[in-house]
């Protein structure tokens, strides 16, 4: 652990100059904090977090159409524990739960699956978010449900994709990022050959990581040394895991059951092709069109600049609500509210940073 | 996001699988994998398995992971 | 989001109960012995000191892997005294019991209650039977109240922890939240892990008959061991400083905290108790703990500093830092 520490010191001595690197996974923004691993670094190294928490990024008006759906009689939301406690524009599912609606906490799709089985009176939907880690277990779960015609069970789908949010991040002129801490998840399904257009149409270095937080250290080492050999390209730290081309499997069974759609980020806006809409074929296990989902105006909080945190514009000790008005038990926008969010993490574990 | 933890499959059965995590049991599909065999390490997320490991990655990461604990 | 309904969070021991009882219920109720917050009342009645508590307990499932609702009615009760140093006297049992339960089940959870009290030598003096309609489940609620006699020379208190002052704790954590976990629908997973479920009066006689000098005793119950060390740091206004290395947590905890994404830190023990004695003791209790049963893997977990107050923080295995905050108060298994 201290050769690696002493390689990234000696490293961050080489290249100078202020480097930032973004994580675009929620689980590595927890990785991060949990580990003490930011205060440790170099003051010329700087991590920041990007939209990498699907929770973060899923609009208030999904929130509400989930709480609109669970306070309809005869309908059982399942969901998995993360969304539970996000606020919608008046609600969230806990308060939902709390007077009395219908809404469990799963750990898989295939566990909401089985609830629909085993509750034929109801009409079970499943909250589907999450990026590519968790599309192909939905996907499958929905082609279950097909096949075995379970037709009380569906899904309200708010799955994105990361590549065009990344894309997006880098035609943005606020941030500057001199390389991305690839999600390792995300690329078990994906491969690594997801982030090749990343160093060859903008020349920033890629390397996707693993979460322990030996991972994150070691994949800093591997993009500081491409900085410093002037090198860019996509590395993968986390081999245990990644591989070039990922779970073919999967990518078939996202490719058939979903289709690419517009996505709208929280804070961020629309980004083009940056969602998964269930594909027609598949309409009967479509929450939105079977239920007659109807998705109002997302309107974000006043005040909240969780969209700056989200692109990485902000950290967040710099937004002036951080820690005052908004807290984990009072939180105002999602960054704070999801466990795994940019905001949550470094108030849980990293204020103290700040306070001293 | 994608909390996924890497586990051993114990029990096979078609495309379900009982995977141990340092003991802790539970069902999980199989069916985004190719070939599973029990006593293959498998990662595994939201109830499904997502990738095979095979022995040295497995070694790997306990490694790593028994350094951060003292049980 | 303002909370003006009851969510599960507000009984997790952590913020949102703290919250609950800090703006709804003790601005009420309040007196200087209510405001002292231990996990028993001081009471001093006729020239001697008496410890009194009371602790409801509403688990679902109610038997689980190492125990019972019974055995954790006197169990959870026993403990609250013992953690002011009080032996164990008299309890008080109220029964509300949901319409549709099974006699026989009611039977085996008092013959529970009988075995747990008589193995710790305190008996049931007092009790009362309600019966309510019938709801989401055969439910059984228990509510007990104990009495226990003060022998510590000197008074434990949250607020009575030093600079200086050793952490330690009696063994593994996270047991019994785990073990209770494995039950619940939904979640289906199954785990060799067993709840930790035991009275610590024994125990914590043996650490007081050291001599060693103690300054608070705690028993990470519910917001496990992140809650009760954060309640101390707050109420003794001190730092504390943990080892992520040296915290006991067995392979099969771990494994099922990773299979879930939950914090070790967060989940419950019923039968572990956290002690704060002056830093030179440490040893002196660490054998006495480990001579008993209860204690054989006790181990030092931390230290108590001046700074930063009324923070938790926790040196991590990569030689780092980070705060170990109060838990909201439900653990869900999350995918993130």
């Amino acid at each position: 652990m201290h050769d690696v520490m002493n390689r990234i010191a000696e490293l961050a001595r080489q290249v100078g100059r202020h480097v930032t690197f973004m994580e675009v996974c929620g689980t590595h923004t927890m990785a991060v904090s949990r580990s003490g691993l930011r205060a440790m670094l170099p003051a010329n190294v700087k991590l920041i977090s990007g939209p990498g928490c699907p929770v973060c990024v899923t609009d208030t008006n999904y929130i509400d159409a989930a709480i609109e759906l669970a306070r309809r009689p005869g309908v059982m939301v399942t969901t998995f524990g993360d969304l539970i406690r996000v606020p919608g524009s008046e609600s969230s599912l806990e308060r939902e739960r709390a007077s009395g609606a219908d809404v469990r906490v799963v750990y898989s799709p295939s566990d909401a699956l089985v609830l629909a089985r085993e509750n034929p009176d109801k009409r079970v939907v499943f909250l589907g978010v999450g990026f590519e880690t968790t599309a192909p277990t939905v996907a499958w779960t929905i082609k279950r449900a097909a096949q075995d015609g379970v037709m009380n069970f569906s899904v309200l789908a708010a799955h994105k994709t990361m590549p065009f949010a990344m894309e997006a991040l880098l035609k943005d002129q606020e941030v500057k990022i001199d390389g991305f801490i690839c999600p390792g998840h995300v690329s078990v399904i994906t491969g690594a050959k997801l982030y090749r257009f990343i160093p060859e149409r903008y020349g920033i270095p890629c390397v996707v990581c693993g979460f322990e937080a030996v991972d994150v250290m070691k994949c800093i080492v591997m993009l500081l040394a491409q900085i410093v050999e002037k090198r860019a390209t996509v590395e993968i730290e986390y081999t245990r895991s990644v591989n070039e081309d990922g779970n073919t499997a999967a990518q078939q069974l996202i490719a058939e059951v979903f289709e690419e759609s517009d996505a709208g980020w929280r804070g961020i806006g629309v980004i083009p092709r940056s969602g998964l809409a269930i594909r027609p074929e598949f309409a009967r296990w479509d929450a939105a069109k079977t239920l007659g989902v109807k998705f109002g105006e997302a309107k974000p909080h006043p005040g909240c600049r969780c969209g700056d945190v989200l692109r990485g514009v902000l950290t967040p000790p710099e937004c002036q609500l951080f820690a005052k008005a908004c807290t984990p038990t009072n939180p105002l926008g999602p960054c704070m509210v999801s466990s795994e969010g940019a905001c949550a993490a470094f108030y849980r574990y990293e204020r103290k940073a700040v306070a001293a | 996001m994608c909390l996924a933890v890497p586990a051993r499959i114990v029990e096979l059965n078609g495309t379900t699988a009982t995977i141990s995590i340092e003991g802790a049991l539970r069902e999980v599909d199989v069916s985004l994998i190719e070939e599973p065999r029990l006593g293959d390490y498998v990662l595994v997320h939201a109830g499904f398995a997502i990738q095979k490991w095979d022995e040295s990655d497995y070694q790997e990461w306990k490694e790593i992971h028994d350094s951060v604990s003292h049980a | 989001m303002k909370q003006d309904r009851i969510v599960l969070a507000h009984g997790g021991g952590g913020t949102l109960t703290h919250e609950l009882i800090a703006q709804v219920i003790e601005p009420k109720l309040d007196n200087p012995v209510l405001r002292a917050m231990d996990d028993s009342a001081v009471l001093s009645l006729d020239g001697g000191e008496y410890a009194f508590t009371t602790d409801s307990y509403v688990v679902k499932p109610y038997r689980f892997p190492g125990g019972d609702i019974g055995k954790l009615a006197v169990c959870g009760t026993v403990n609250d005294l013992a953690m002011q140093g009080a032996e164990p006297l008299w309890l008080s049992l109220g029964l509300i019991l949901e319409e549709g339960l099974p006699v026989a089940e009611l039977e085996s959870i008092v013959e529970s209650i009988r075995d747990t009290a008589a193995e710790v030598g305190v008996r049931v003096a007092t009790g009362d039977t309600k019966v309510v309609e019938h709801g989401r489940g055969e439910a059984l609620y228990i509510n007990t109240a104990g009495i226990g006699r003060i022998a510590a020379r000197r008074r434990l208190s949250a607020a009575s922890v030093q600079p200086g002052d050793a952490v330690l704790v009696n063994g593994n954590l996270a047991e019994h939240g785990v073990a209770v976990l494995s039950q619940r629908e939904g979640i289906a997973f199954r785990t060799s892990v067993v709840s930790d479920c035991a009275a610590l009066w024994s125990l914590v006689k043996t650490i007081l008959e050291s001599g060693a000098d103690i300054h608070a005793m705690r028993d990470p119950t519910r917001g496990g061991l992140a809650a009760a060390v954060c309640d101390i740091a707050v109420a003794s206004g001190v730092g504390i400083r943990l080892q992520e290395t040296a915290l006991p947590i067995s392979a099969g905890v771990r494994g099922a905290c990773e299979m879930l994404g939950l914090d070790p830190l967060n989940i419950a023990n019923e039968g572990k108790v956290v002690v704060f004695c002056r830093g030179t003791d440490a040893v002196r209790v660490l054998d006495a703990m480990r001579a008993h049963p209860l204690g054989r893997d006790a181990r030092l977990i931390g230290e108590v500093t001046e700074k930063p107050k009324g923070m938790v923080l926790l040196r991590t295995a990569i030689g780092g830092e980070r705060i170990v905050d109060m838990p909201t108060g439900e653990d869900l298994p999350r995918i993130c």
